[in-house]
Order: structure tokens, then sequence, then C-alpha cells
């Protein structure tokens, strides 16, 4: 029965890492990690920020929340949305729509 | 127990006689939950950051549009929403975007009240004055300048402006300042054009919460040509972004779920006869029913716990340690100013486990079923084939 008690083994080692890492998660949540959180909220504030700068090809897919919903359409009439981050964007639909 | 701890050693020795095979599925198997565990990961780790971290964004922003386009928006607008009550400090914002054509990349720019404040992750401070500005790391990078460097601009006018840099924003607050630059508001004015008595839109605080629909709702009615965007919906659109129907989330899913229905069906259609007939041996030397169910139950198990484990943390690895190198890249698009992924770790529970209950669960049964088939029918007959 070694084989079986290596293999138990070896899963629970990696249980184990798993565990670590979700503790690591609310660790994340410690002061030390909160200071750093309240920096990044204050800098918001402070800014005013709205959006995350993950796409700045476009206006509508750097500040997605600050666009509508025809914004990627409207360079010119019928004109196709032709930037890579609007396959990964999904629609954005008008202010006060409940069909977000 | 020592039973099943037998049955265990006797699948092991099974798996490592045709350890290519087992090697090749766990291998794939494990590439497939490694994608999904770092699309998930990711995605959870990107919507709870915008929900603590946007907390802090302005209650409502009031734009104007015309023609179905974001316009500028009067000043004027701004005292009007003042006077509505339950309304606090109402200020018009001036913002825009810039393009760089020797870095070829889009800035955004953003102006401020001119106060020389210095905030925990800017090394420096902000523009006091109009010659002055504070840039993203994303900023600093590509046009080689530091705190106190210089950044030459080209304003509406088509002329050069040279700016003394008083701050960069840390690399901690990327995701957020990659590719921003700080002016005066004065400054943005001038360096935009913009009319005056226009601004970009206004960002409106509302003291109460719970009245911040109503207070939209208000706005709306008495500024119909206005669009107020309330912080819910900057909350909610990343909700919105990054959920299972975004793009990239449906594109992984597919790819990872077509590859699984695959490996499924190849298991559901049938075993091989080498396998068929270590069944009909088994049962042949006194084995039950049971046992064969067991032995292939502990096969299907050992394969996907190990690939399903592996997977995930090596999503969680690549995510939180290595900056989700491997999905950037997918991620990027066009942008050329790209933030480093500095993401709070998060492990979500719930996330491990229904990842657990679509891997390993359908793979053991796609291990079992056709055992079962096999199992039930006489020695001689699988032997014979």
């Amino acid at each position: 029965m070694v084989k079986s008690k290596i293999f138990i083994g070896i899963t629970l080692g990696e249980i184990l890492l798993l565990s670590l890492f979700f503790l690591l998660s609310h660790a994340a949540r410690l002061p030390g990690r909160e200071g750093e959180l309240q920096a990044r909220r204050e800098l918001v504030q402070r800014l005013g920020l709205t959006d995350f700068a993950i796409w700045t090809e476009a206006r509508y897919t750097r500040h997605p929340s600050q666009t509508d919903f025809f914004s990627p359409f409207q360079d010119f009439p019928s004109s196709l949305e032709h930037f890579p981050a609007g396959s990964i964007i999904a629609p954005v639909l008008p202010s006060g729509s409940d069909r977000r | 127990m020592i039973k099943h701890l037998k049955i265990i050693d006797y699948a092991l020795a099974s798996l490592l006689r045709r350890k290519y095979k087992s090697l090749a599925i766990i291998t794939a198997f494990t590439v497939v939950v490694t994608a999904l565990a770092s699309i998930l990961l990711f995605t959870g780790a990107l919507k709870q950051e915008a929900e603590l971290i946007l907390a802090g964004a302005p209650d409502l922003i009031v734009q104007r549009t015309a023609g179905g386009r974001h316009d500028l928006v009067p000043v004027a607008y701004a005292d009007r929403i003042r006077d509505i009550p339950g309304i606090g400090l109402v200020v018009p914002r001036y913002w825009g975007y810039y393009y760089d054509p020797l870095t070829e990349a889009n800035y955004t720019i953003l102006g401020t009240d001119g106060k020389a404040e210095r905030l925990e992750l800017l090394e420096g401070r902000l523009p006091e004055k109009d010659g002055e500005c504070a840039v993203g790391a994303g900023i600093a990078e590509m046009q080689r300048t530091v705190s106190g460097g210089e950044l030459i601009l080209v304003d509406s006018s088509n002329t050069g402006v040279l700016y003394e840099v008083v701050g960069v924003f840390r690399a901690a607050s990327s995701l957020l300042t990659n590719d921003l630059i700080v002016l005066t508001d004065n400054e943005v004015i001038r360096f935009f054009g913009l009319p005056s008595g226009k601004a970009t839109d206004i960002s409106v605080q509302v003291y109460n919460r719970e009245e911040l629909q109503t207070a939209a709702a208000k706005v709306k009615r008495m500024l119909p040509d206005t669009r107020p965007i309330t912080r819910t919906e900057l909350v909610r659109t990343y909700e919105m972004v990054f959920n299972w129907r975004s793009g990239m989330l449906l594109t992984v899913f597919s790819a990872a779920v077509i590859a699984f229905c695959i490996l499924a069906w190849d298991k559901a259609t049938g075993i091989s006869a080498d396998e068929k007939r270590e069944i009909g041996i088994l049962k042949a030397v006194g084995w039950d029913t049971s046992d064969v169910l067991a032995l292939k139950f502990w096969e299907g198990l050992i394969i996907a716990l190990t690939a399903f484990l592996l997977g995930t943390i090596a999503g969680f690895v690549h995510i939180f340690f290595f900056k989700a190198f491997l999905l950037a890249p997918v991620i990027k698009g066009w942008s050329i100013v790209f933030p480093d992924f500095h993401l709070a770790p998060h492990l979500d529970p719930y996330l491990v486990f229904t990842l657990g209950f679509l891997t390993v669960a359908p793979y053991v049964a796609s291990t079992v079923i056709p055992a079962w088939k096999t199992a039930v029918t006489d020695p001689e007959t699988i032997m014979r084939g």
C-alpha cells in the first residue's frame, strides 16, 4: 500500500497548499493590506476616478462606465466595432436600464 | 478502508502501466483547469477590486448628451444641480484623451483643483501651477521621465507644451493611474481649447446613499439632455465586464467545454479492448462488479482530482504571483500603455467547489459508466471480445 499512501500524501499536500492560498486571500483583508486599499480609495476619491486604466485604445474601452450602449458603433452610420477589447468587454447598457 | 487502499494501490499500478496515456490526460486536463481557474480568479479579483476601490468614486456623474454622443456640459448646470435638496459638493470636471503620435499611445488627461496635495500612492505631489503635471507609472516609463523631469505634449493649437513632472503615481496604483496625466483644471481647459463655461462632466455628491437613484432621477427631470451615472452603476459595469457572460470568459469557457466534451465523449463511447480484457480477467479471478466499479471510480478520481488541484494551484500562482502574464496579452488588445496587475489574492471557496464539481464529477462519471456496462457482462464474453 505504499503507492496509495504516497498518492494520499501528495493529494493532502495539494489541498494544504490550496488552503494556504485561501488563508492568504483572507490575510489580504488584514490591516496592512487594508491600508493599501485605503490609499487606492483615497486616490479614487481625490481625483474622482471612475474606471480602471486597462484598455486605452478607445473612449468606450478606457471608460466603460462612462460610455453608452452604442458608442462603439457611432463613429459613422452603420460602423462596426473593431477594437479587440470590444470582444472582451460585454456591452454596457444605458443608465436606468434593468437589462444589465 | 484497507480494501479501498488496496484498490487505490491497484488503480495507481494500472495507471502507471499506461503511464504515457495517463500523463497525457492529466496534463491536458490540468491545462484546461488552469485556464478556467486563471480566468475565474482574475475576473473575481478585478470585480472585488472594483467593488472595494470604486467605493471612493463620485456618487453621481452628470454628462450631457447631444445627438446620442457625450457632449461638453455647461458649468451653469452645476448651479442648478446644487439647488436640489440632499446634494452636497457639485464640481465640474475637466478631462479628455490625448493621442501621442511618438509613442502611438492614448493618454487620459485629467484636471484637478490645483491644490499641491501629497497622496500615499503618489511619489511627489499633485500639480499646483499651470506648467506642472503628475503622471502615471506607465507614462513615466514610456516617456522616460521621473519626478522632477519633463514632459512635452502637443496642445489643441498644435503647439508643444513643456510640463514639469512634479509627481509620479506609484506602480501599486497603476490599475487606476497607468495612463493618467494630471494637470490643473485651468491648464486642461487651455490645453484642449475647451470653450469657456463648459466642462467635460459634473461630479455630484449625494449625502444619503439611499437617495442616489432619486437624485439621479431629479437631475434627469430637471436637465433632460443629461445622463446621470450613479456609483452603483460604475461598480455594476465592472461586474458586467468581468462576469461569466463577458466575451473573455465565454471564449475560454467554450474552448474548455469543447475540449472536455471530446474527452468525455471518447471515454463514454467505450473503453479500449485492453481495459475490457482487464475487467474480464479481474471478474474471472473473483472480483465483484462493485470492486471493478470501485477500481474505475478511483482511477477516474485520481486523474481528475490531481488535475483539478494542480490546475487550481497553477491558476492561483499564475494570477497572483506571476501577475497574469499569460492572460495579459489576451486582455491587452491594442492598448499601448498597459498596467501591471497588482491584484490582492482572492480565493473564493464557492469558486473552488464549482470548479471541482464541474471538472471532477463528469470525468469520474464518464470513467465509471462504460466500465459498469462492461463489468455487468459475463467475463468469458468480455475476454472473447
